[in-house]
């Protein structure tokens, strides 16, 4: 398994298009991946999940993935967190 | 003929018949079933023409509707690929033995709860959503085909409890005339789709589908929020008559919105609106404001339980500038105390609260939340024209005070390596009589002034208009109040890249704008929907004689006086109020 924390920086945090886009690209790949927050953990391919989570900006998350693509995976949802959606 | 009154969501008048569009309602099967294999088919089955449902009406959305309105379709097929939905229900069926339906129904309900009770409209709105495709799945499972409202043979009046995003989208909307809803409210998506189709709605009228029948003539009035069914004759022509004004309001307004407020011999006027939040500079645009000349930030303060963050300040603030590429945006600083508090800032009760602490006095006392506030605007001034104003002033001393908190942040910001506009606009209300007798001196300190007309009335004639008994004192035609006003835009005239503006009430007075233009007046901010009125005056007039009736009217010795020599001067140049 791997697993990475990253803050999510972009002004409206998992919210609206971000949370799309952020449960879109999970469900590219066959791992099983969730989000961290606050000891609880989210599946990363919900977007009601994704959304109720109430990920703000600021908020750091930890990003797990357990599967064959699991490293790609990390790095792709990570990256996205990083380059703030295209914000 | 009977008439019922709601919600008013979207503006104008429509009269046409009824149409009640009633969904046939989904009995939810609550016995347990035995072949749990079968009841997963069922629901995969459904789920897979649920997916095609929605893709043909996503591309219908997008050729009648726009982008935007087929996105809510996209987010509707992501409810049904996701895997707590998925999993929730075969979960329900497979360990709880209930039937399809009714497991669709339960997990619906549980993320219905779940967003339905965030505070937030984002959040009731994707409630909704989650709804209206549990609903879809569940009619799908149970083969029940609902009615649609795509194909009306006549113009028509929908009736409905609600209406969906689905329900909207099949709508064949060149035949629908307006909406009247038991339920609702501004920020429904039956209003927003009333107001993006341009039709009226009156939501929130609890039981209008058990009164009224299909084929029943009623008119829906967007501007009173008032439904009327079966009017009688009379009030059928008054209604039309309602309507062809309204439509030639609209005539007016678009033959008007691009064009600048000039005077027939040139000078060019600045309309700008009055805000209480972002949501306000939608009706600024579309009137033809071409900026926000006052934005009353206490609305930020005081719709919140807790003082808001420099960060979601930030983010209202830029929200206004980023609308107005061009156009300035004036932003008063927190004007609070007196007749407005705030939860969670305690205040003593005075004797006198208008002669007391508030506005810029309570900033000054309490310097950390006047800095937020001032950090907020300095970090959103890169994103357009932002001016900074303080009400309440009295003096330069207090001028200079602000002005120092004000260039403390400056330097924090410096130190943080933030970017900001160092070149700013700071000005101040004029609402107080010593700010407008002492205007020479205050405007060393400053780039601008705005005219708080409502206060200073009440100040200099000593007259609370809220008081029936000396009410009929309140007036802004006072000669003293115009001699005031001279004298702030005589002072101005005389400093280079200075203006004075006025963001009071009488702004967005037809009866007033004459006058004030004469008087020497550059910004007229007002609220929205006045403002296409205003510029056809300016346009209708020269700024010469503007000034000799303003002249005149200045020697007269009461409001009355004025009041009659301007409608007089007006009637002569063919200005009709």
């Amino acid at each position: 398994m791997i697993k990475k924390e990253v803050t999510v920086l972009n002004a409206t945090g998992l919210h609206a298009r971000p949370a799309s886009m952020f449960v879109q690209t999970a469900g590219k790949f066959k791992s099983k991946i969730f989000v961290i927050k606050d000891g609880n953990s989210i599946n990363a391919k919900s977007i009601m999940g994704i959304m109720a989570g109430g990920i703000s900006q600021g908020t750091t998350i930890e990003i797990q993935a357990e599967g064959e693509d699991e490293m790609e995976a990390v790095d792709a949802l990570v990256q996205l967190i990083n380059d703030k959606f295209g914000e | 003929m009977f008439v019922k009154e709601g919600i008013i969501a979207s503006p104008g008048i429509a009269i046409a018949k009824a149409f009640v569009y009633e969904k046939i309602a989904v009995e939810v099967n609550k016995n347990k079933t035995d072949d749990t294999q079968a009841e997963i088919e069922k629901f995969h089955v459904a789920l897979k023409l649920s997916h095609q449902q929605l893709e043909s009406i996503r591309l219908k959305a997008i050729a009648e509707l726009g982008e935007d309105e087929g996105a809510i379709f996209e987010a509707h097929a992501m409810v049904l690929d996701d895997p707590e939905f998925v999993e929730g229900v075969e979960a329900e069926i497979n360990e709880n033995q209930l039937s399809a339906d009714f497991a669709v129904n339960v997990v619906t309900d549980r993320f219905y709860a779940i967003f339905d009770q965030m505070d937030d409209p984002y959040f009731s709105a994707r409630a909704a959503d989650i709804k209206d495709v549990g609903t879809r799945v569940q009619n799908n499972i149970l083969g029940i085909v609902q009615a649609d409202l795509s194909s009306l043979n006549e113009d028509v009046i929908i009736i409905a409890d609600d209406l969906t995003p689905s329900d909207t989208a099949q709508m064949d909307k060149k035949r629908v005339m307006g909406f009247a809803t038991n339920i609702g409210s501004r920020t429904s998506h039956t209003a927003i789709m009333a107001r993006s189709l341009e039709i009226p709605a009156v939501l929130g009228l609890c039981d209008i589908t058990d009164t009224v029948k299909t084929g029943d003539l009623m008119v829906v009035d967007g501007l009173t929020g008032k439904v009327c069914i079966n009017p009688t004759n009379e009030q059928l022509a008054s209604y039309e008559n309602e309507k062809q004004k309204y439509q030639d309001y609209l005539k007016e307004l678009e033959e008007l919105k691009d064009l600048d407020a000039i005077t027939l011999d040139g000078r060019k006027i600045e309309l700008v609106g009055n805000i209480g939040e972002p949501n306000d500079v939608a009706g600024v645009l579309k009137n033809g404001g071409v900026g926000v000349g006052l934005y009353r930030t206490e609305f930020l303060y005081m719709n919140s339980d807790v003082m808001p963050s420099e960060e979601k300040q930030f983010a209202a603030y830029r929200s206004v500038l980023e609308a107005f590429p061009n156009g300035p945006v004036v932003i008063r600083t927190l004007d609070i105390g007196g007749d407005k508090k705030l939860p969670y800032l305690p205040m003593d009760n005075e004797l006198n609260p208008f002669l007391g602490l508030r506005a810029i006095r309570l900033c000054l006392k309490e310097v950390g939340l006047f800095k937020t506030q001032l950090r907020a605007i300095l970090r959103a001034s890169i994103y357009g024209h932002a001016h900074i104003m303080f009400p309440m002033i009295s003096s330069i001393t207090e001028v200079r005070q602000a002005k120092a908190i004000l260039f403390d942040c400056m330097k924090e910001l410096d130190a943080e390596q933030v970017a900001y506009d160092k070149a700013v606009k700071v000005g101040v209300m004029i609402e107080i009589p010593s700010a407008a007798i002492a205007a020479d001196i205050i405007c060393k300190e400053v780039d601008f002034f705005s005219i708080g007309t409502n206060d200073l009335c009440q100040y200099t004639l000593a007259v609370d208009r809220m008081n029936q008994e000396v009410s009929y004192l309140y007036d802004p035609f006072n000669p003293a109040i115009l001699r005031l006003i001279k004298q702030v835009t005589a002072t101005s005239d005389k400093k280079e890249n200075f203006f004075t503006g006025m963001c009071g009430e009488m702004a967005g007075d037809p009866a007033a704008a004459v006058l004030l233009l004469g008087l020497g007046l550059y910004e007229f901010s007002m609220s929205a929907l006045a403002i296409p009125q205003i510029k056809k005056i300016i346009r209708s007039v020269r700024y010469e004689d503007a000034k000799v009736i303003a002249e005149t009217a200045l020697n007269l010795e009461t409001g009355e006086e004025i009041m009659d020599f301007i409608q007089d001067a007006m009637k002569k140049l063919n200005i009709n109020i």
